[in-house]
């Protein structure tokens, strides 16, 4: 570090700290800027789905207005989706990669450090709305048009004022940010490996970050394109989703769900990702099937590219169109059994330790399975048109992006966090934690189904009493108490832990990867010599020289 | 305390990556062809849909010469990086000036087409949906020239200061690979825009 080399008057300032800090391209310190920003939006994404939850308790609440209701849904899905997971995956990618396949740093850490500061920027320019976003015509604050934005509610004849332009300027910039991001993963992973971590050698993270990396730069493109034509419509009075010129709006929902559907794997295969790295370890067992593995990844990657429309199966399509999209969304649930397969195969006969990520990492095995299951009723069109735009489809994408996407997250946090920091997470609280979630989650969720199947359609304010919709709004409602707790324990656990939790030592897991090579928390270089790695499990050769994996790889 | 060591052990094949320069503009390039796809399927998509006038027939000509100095740029653009690899440096800057040139000809070209438009027909982005659909794919695919031409230009700077050599051929070959790129796009969309829209 610099102050090792210059000789200062005064040791280093909090000032000094900070500037490190803003002006760092260190591969490490962006992840955990990443990560940290991430988790400030974590927890205002859940205090609007919080308040969200206290109006729907009853039928006729009137805890907030429409208009705020509106605005807070999608505050909510705009922030979930752009605020929080990709800039949480991306993240630990950064932190993660460049130490498992044993480089120094991400291949472009200039650029590294410009995503990561073009996406911050977009999340405040999404909330600066709040203050500004009132504009000339005073119609409104926050954005109120979904996180979707269907045309024509976008254009400036049903959103007068500044607040869609905020939200379609601060997706716009962390598209830019994506794209930034994932052009470095893709190189850093192909150009940067250590010598002998061949493509075969790779741990599963790295493939996965790879898979995605490639993912992100052909659909984040296309929305980054329908946010520059929503822009020609809304400042320079174009006509591309204005009707009344001969303009379409279903062309709208085409180009954000070709870039919609396969966000969701984008947001899921680094999640892949951390259970692939977790359950190997915990279960004492090499990785099942590891080429089934990154060729199941590669192809959940490309047949995710054809299935967008089944977003649009109450729009009308052709038959065959209808079937086409059916059968596509159908066979990505091929690629995705064969990894639950594997995982559990990888569990199976192993000697398996249930610390908190493990626990983490079997709920979401089983979490996973049945948001796989929904979503193949919703891919069946007869069944979607009944259930289209209900709370059963919020349910099911709940299901993934919290009983999926945010336990692996957890998983991650109290498996890498004595890395990044040093100290361990508490045990206690992580179970605490763990099952408190668990509760949570499925008392919100569980019971979210059943009034879509009674049909309470998303995005409504309030209903009528008498449809038998109370009951199970009411615990949804309850559930989110639970979830609310549970994050607290989890923030308390990580702020406590900081400062008084058990030093973690280099290897605390007994891991297999080179990111527990190094120290914990790892120099500035990583490693002091690039290790040479004849192995997919380059740890387990240095600890077991008598017995290496590459005898029988 | 510092990292744990990690053994050598010898390997037997020379350890060899691909370049991280190529393999970063290549996944640019994909990203950037995504976005001209979804306003190459606009544009098709609209195809005849306007409600009022003009059509292009009426007002679009077909921009032969500039299309052929754009297209001849990505000649001169590989013999100036073939120039460089060999340590030829004058040649690689007579070239890297005469793709330099074409591009900007190229520019003017459409900015000369657009001042038509607006000037003498006035024919704008909010006219129909022709417009809306035509400045923004033949914008986009400017601005990336525009892009190209700034980068062209600082290499041209420090060329004529002599401070690009033999061993900075692969930087600019990373450049080529975009140039080439913006070439090969208009090939698309001089088909869309001047053969099938017209």
């Amino acid at each position: 570090m610099a102050s090792e080399s210059i000789p200062l008057a005064i040791p280093k300032s909090s000032r000094g700290v900070v500037f490190e800090w803003l002006f760092t391209a260190d591969h490490k310190k962006i992840g955990v800027m990443y990560i940290v920003y991430s988790l400030l939006f974590l927890v205002i994404m859940g205090i609007e789905a919080i308040l969200m939850r206290i109006q729907l308790a009853h039928p006729h609440a009137s805890f907030m207005s429409p208009q705020t209701f509106n605005r807070l849904f999608t505050l909510h899905g705009t922030t979930g989706v752009f605020f929080v997971a990709m800039p949480i995956l991306f993240g630990f990618g950064n932190y993660l990669v460049p130490l498992m396949i044993g480089a120094r740093d991400m291949a472009f850490p200039r650029l590294n450090a410009f995503s990561f500061w073009i996406t911050a920027f977009g999340g405040l320019v999404l909330y600066a709305s709040l203050f500004a976003g009132g504009g000339f015509m005073q119609g409104g604050s926050a954005p109120d048009v979904g996180w979707f934005a269907y045309a024509p509610l976008t254009s400036t004849t049903y959103s007068p004022s500044h607040s869609t332009d905020y939200w379609t300027l601060s997706i716009l910039l962390a598209g830019i940010g994506s794209v930034g991001g994932a052009v470095n993963f893709i190189a850093t992973i192909l150009c940067m490996r250590c010598p002998g971590m061949t493509l075969g050698r790779m741990p599963l993270l790295a493939w996965m970050n790879l898979v995605m990396g490639g993912l992100v730069l052909v659909t984040i493109s296309p929305l980054t394109a329908a946010q520059i034509m929503l822009m020609i419509d809304r400042y320079l009075s174009g006509h591309f989703f204005d009707t009344a010129a001969g303009g379409s709006v279903v062309m709208w929902m085409h180009f954000f769900w070709i870039f919609g559907h396969p966000e969701v794997y984008v947001l899921i295969i680094p999640c892949f990702a951390f259970v692939s790295e977790i359950i190997p370890v915990f279960s004492r067992k090499a990785m099942f099937g590891y080429p089934a593995m990154v060729a199941a990844t590669v192809s959940i990657g490309f047949v995710s590219l054809g299935v967008w429309a089944h977003h649009m199966f109450t729009v009308g399509m052709p038959s065959y169109g209808n079937a086409f999209f059916v059968l596509t969304t159908m066979i990505v649930g091929v690629p995705t059994g064969i990894k639950i397969f594997n995982w559990l195969a990888t569990m199976w006969g192993g000697k398996i330790r249930f610390a908190t990520p493990m626990l983490f990492c079997t709920a979401f095995l089983f979490q996973f399975l049945v948001a796989g299951l929904t979503g193949i009723m919703l891919a069946t069109a007869p069944f979607d048109w009944q259930l289209s735009n209900s709370y059963f489809v919020v349910a099911h994408f709940h299901y993934v992006i919290v009983g999926g996407i945010l336990f692996t997250i957890f998983a991650a946090f109290y498996y890498w966090y004595p890395k990044m920091t040093g100290r361990m997470l508490n045990e206690t609280l992580g179970k605490w934690h763990f099952w408190i979630m668990v509760i949570g989650f499925h008392l919100t969720f569980d019971f979210m189904h059943i009034p879509g199947l009674l049909g309470m359609p998303r995005r409504v304010y309030t209903y009528e009493p008498g449809r038998g919709w109370e009951i199970w709004n009411l615990l949804s409602s309850i559930g989110v108490i639970f979830q609310g707790a549970a994050i607290l324990i989890f923030v308390y656990n990580m702020i406590v832990s900081y400062y008084k939790g058990a030093p973690a030592g280099n290897d605390p897991w007994d891991a297999w990867t080179l990111e527990w090579a190094t120290t914990s928390p790892p120099p500035d270089y990583n490693f002091a010599a690039i290790p040479d790695v004849r192995s997919r499990r380059p740890l387990w050769d240095i600890k077991h020289p008598e017995d290496p994996d590459w005898k029988y790889e | 305390m510092s990292a744990i060591p990690v053994p050598m052990a010898e390997n037997q094949t020379p350890w060899k990556l691909p370049s991280r320069g190529r393999v970063g503009m290549f996944s640019l390039i994909v990203a950037e062809s995504a976005i001209f796809t979804i306003f190459v399927a606009a544009y098709i998509f609209y195809i005849g849909k306007s409600i009022s006038g003009p059509t292009p027939r009426q007002i679009l000509s077909v921009p032969v010469f500039i299309t052929v100095c754009l297209l001849s740029s990505s000649l001169t653009m590989h013999w100036a990086v073939a120039a460089l690899r060999k340590g030829k440096t004058g040649r690689f800057a007579l070239f890297w000036f005469a793709t330099l040139a074409l591009g900007s000809i190229f520019l003017a070209g459409t900015g000369r087409e657009w001042h038509h438009l607006i000037a003498q027909e006035d024919f704008t982005i909010q006219t129909n949906l022709f417009g809306t659909t035509y400045y923004s794919l033949v914008g986009l695919h400017a601005s990336h020239v525009l892009v190209g031409l700034i980068a062209l230009a600082i290499v041209m700077v420090l060329a004529l200061m002599g401070k690009v050599k033999c061993e900075h051929w692969e930087r600019c070959e990373v450049l080529s690979l975009y140039w080439h790129f913006v070439d090969a796009v208009w090939v698309v969309v001089f088909t869309v825009v001047y053969g099938l829209g017209r």
